[in-house]
């Protein structure tokens, strides 16, 4: 089932056409990883489908993005629905200077899902989505800042994850992380992907092949290809494909 | 031959620093230890208990009555009004600045509140005498608007600058990860403001309450002039009052040297200086917790 359609998306910094023409289609409850050089237009794209670029200024975007039927780059789109929605986790861990309670319990507050009991069972929940609860669940009064890397991003996955999206958004989330930590992350988003839809960015190819089930590829705001992950990597259509892949390119 | 020479030239700079680093706490160690000699057999004398917690200030009746707490509660009325009415308004104007205004505001509006800081504190006391006291004399049908909320008021202006820079400071070092995150979750500009940049900013709040307390409890003569001064046990914002400060600037000039009057001034000031000490270690301490887990 398709979740996500884009066509025709062209995005602007101000003069400058961050993304040209990028067509798109999205499998729900699969993992579609976005890689390409530095600067691509990667984390653009990403930014596009939770409309985090608004709070850049001059920015436009123009084509139609469609979550579940739905134009979202639409004016009448209510924004915190969509993120609601669509969550995001970023290339450094972020967790609020809370407690780690507090962290996850934010989401929930504000959009006032739940409270008490039910909020506490929620957190843990949440915890226990990310394989945190055992580790963390006498810690909770604990500043979030007090945790290592990899626990911060599975805390902020986690702290999305309360909020009940349907789509992660993870903009390169294992680069601040060792190699470990990086696939036991990986290993998370394999389970995580039974109940989300999964957007990935990364430039590390390995990973990308490791992880997702669908690829695209970008170069320089132009989606160049977008296919099965294996296929991508084994017989790419396009020459440009070829050469990033097997690393002629930057 | 030139290294040398400037090895030789970095030692003296070296030296000059740390001499005036040492000099500045020397002064202030002297400042304390001055304060503590001449009032020492003062406090001895009239029983220091008698004196901070005795309710009637009558220097030159016979006998005198030296109790400090009327003028300690001068102060701590005047100062927890200002500081009422200014953190709330700092920090308003603080997340203005930092999180709303455009660009260009922005700059106008600090460049506002830094000319504030440049009034000088006897032109707003000045001010407040003649625009401030009738007002509040009229709002409240009092028989004089030279009361303790007329200082308070006054003395939030003063306070403001310190206030809203060192807040905005502590605003603009939130990361904006943090930001970032709130929103991306489907937080309100509102809702992040409140629950992410206010709390990762407390400490610097802290510190701006404490260093705006600094600033009131120390200012004189405009409250001199616009609290009507009178040291009596205020129970209302809306009674005149006689400060630590303002007492020694009144008094200092007709005092008997040598007299237990004299020495009682010097009582009142250790008490101050002790008291923005204090403040100042607890700005210093909460501003360098910051520091540490930053
Ligand atoms: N806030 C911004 N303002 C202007 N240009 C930007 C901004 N963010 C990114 N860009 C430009 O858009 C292009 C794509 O950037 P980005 O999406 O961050 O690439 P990637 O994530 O693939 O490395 C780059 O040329 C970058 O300089
Ligand atoms: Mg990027």
């Amino acid at each position: 089932m398709t979740i996500i359609k884009v066509a025709d998306l062209d995005f602007c910094y101000g003069k400058f056409q961050a993304l040209i023409r990028v067509n798109l289609e999205v499998e729900a409850n699969k993992i579609t990883a976005l890689i390409g050089p530095s600067g691509c237009g990667k984390s653009t794209f990403l930014r596009c489908l939770n409309r985090m670029n608004d709070l850049i200024e001059g920015t436009k975007a123009k084509g139609r993005i469609e979550i579940e039927g739905k134009n979202i780059l639409s004016s009448k789109v209510d924004l915190v629905d969509l993120r609601k929605k669509v969550g995001m986790v970023f290339q450094r861990p972020n967790p609020f200077p809370l407690s780690i309670f507090e962290n996850i319990a934010f989401g929930l507050r504000i959009h006032r899902l739940a409270k008490g009991v039910e909020l506490e069972q929620i957190v843990r929940q949440s915890l226990e989505a990310v394989l945190l609860w055992d580790e963390l669940k006498d810690k909770l009064k604990r500043s979030a800042l007090s945790l290592t890397l990899e626990q911060q991003q599975r805390l902020c996955l986690s702290r999305l994850i309360a909020v009940k999206p349907e789509i992660l958004l993870m903009d390169e989330p294992c680069s601040a992380l060792d190699p470990v930590a990086t696939l036991k992350i990986e290993e998370l988003m394999q389970i995580l992907k039974k109940d989300y839809t999964i957007l990935i960015v990364t430039h590390n190819m390995q990973q990308a092949a490791r992880v997702s089930d669908a690829t695209g590829f970008f170069l320089l705001g132009e989606m160049v290809e977008f296919d099965r992950t294996g296929k991508i990597f084994t017989a790419p259509q396009d020459k440009r494909t070829e050469d990033y892949i097997t690393g002629r390119y930057g | 031959m030139t290294r040398m020479k400037n090895r030789f030239l970095e030692k003296i700079i070296e030296a000059a620093i740390f001499l005036s680093g040492i000099v500045a706490v020397l002064i202030v160690v002297l400042i304390f230890i001055f304060l503590f000699k001449e009032s020492f057999s003062f406090f001895v004398k009239e029983n220091m208990l008698a004196v901070l917690l005795g309710r009637n200030w009558y220097p030159i009746s016979d006998p005198p009555q030296f109790g400090f707490l009327p003028l300690m509660m001068g102060s701590l009325f005047v100062t927890m009004g200002a500081i009422v009415i200014a953190v709330p308004f700092g920090l308003a104007a603080a997340l203005y600045i930092s999180e709303v205004a455009p660009a260009w505001l922005k700059d106008i509006l600090k460049t506002g509140i830094e000319l504030l800081a440049a009034i000088p504190s006897i032109v707003l006391g000045f001010i407040g005498i003649v625009v401030l006291a009738p007002l509040i004399k009229n709002f409240f049908h009092l028989g004089s608007g030279l009361t303790a909320l007329a200082g308070s008021i006054m003395l939030a202006f003063m306070a403001m600058p310190t206030i809203v820079s060192i807040i905005e400071d502590a605003i603009t070092s939130v990361p904006r990860s943090y930001k970032q995150g709130a929103l991306a979750l489907g937080a309100t500009h509102w809702q992040t403001i409140r629950r992410v940049i206010i709390p990762a900013a407390f400490p610097g709040i802290i510190a701006a309450v404490m260093l705006g307390i600094g600033r009131v409890i120390g200012e004189t003569m405009a409250v001199l002039m616009i609290t009507g001064n009178a040291a009596i046990m205020p129970t209302t914002l809306l009674q005149p009052v006689r400060t630590l400060t303002a007492t020694i600037a009144a008094e200092m000039g007709e005092v008997i040297r040598g007299s237990s009057h004299y020495y009682s001034l010097f009582g009142i000031g250790l008490i101050l200086f002790i008291i923005t000490f204090v403040i100042n270690l607890i700005a210093d301490l909460v501003l360098h917790r910051r520091r540490i887990n930053g």
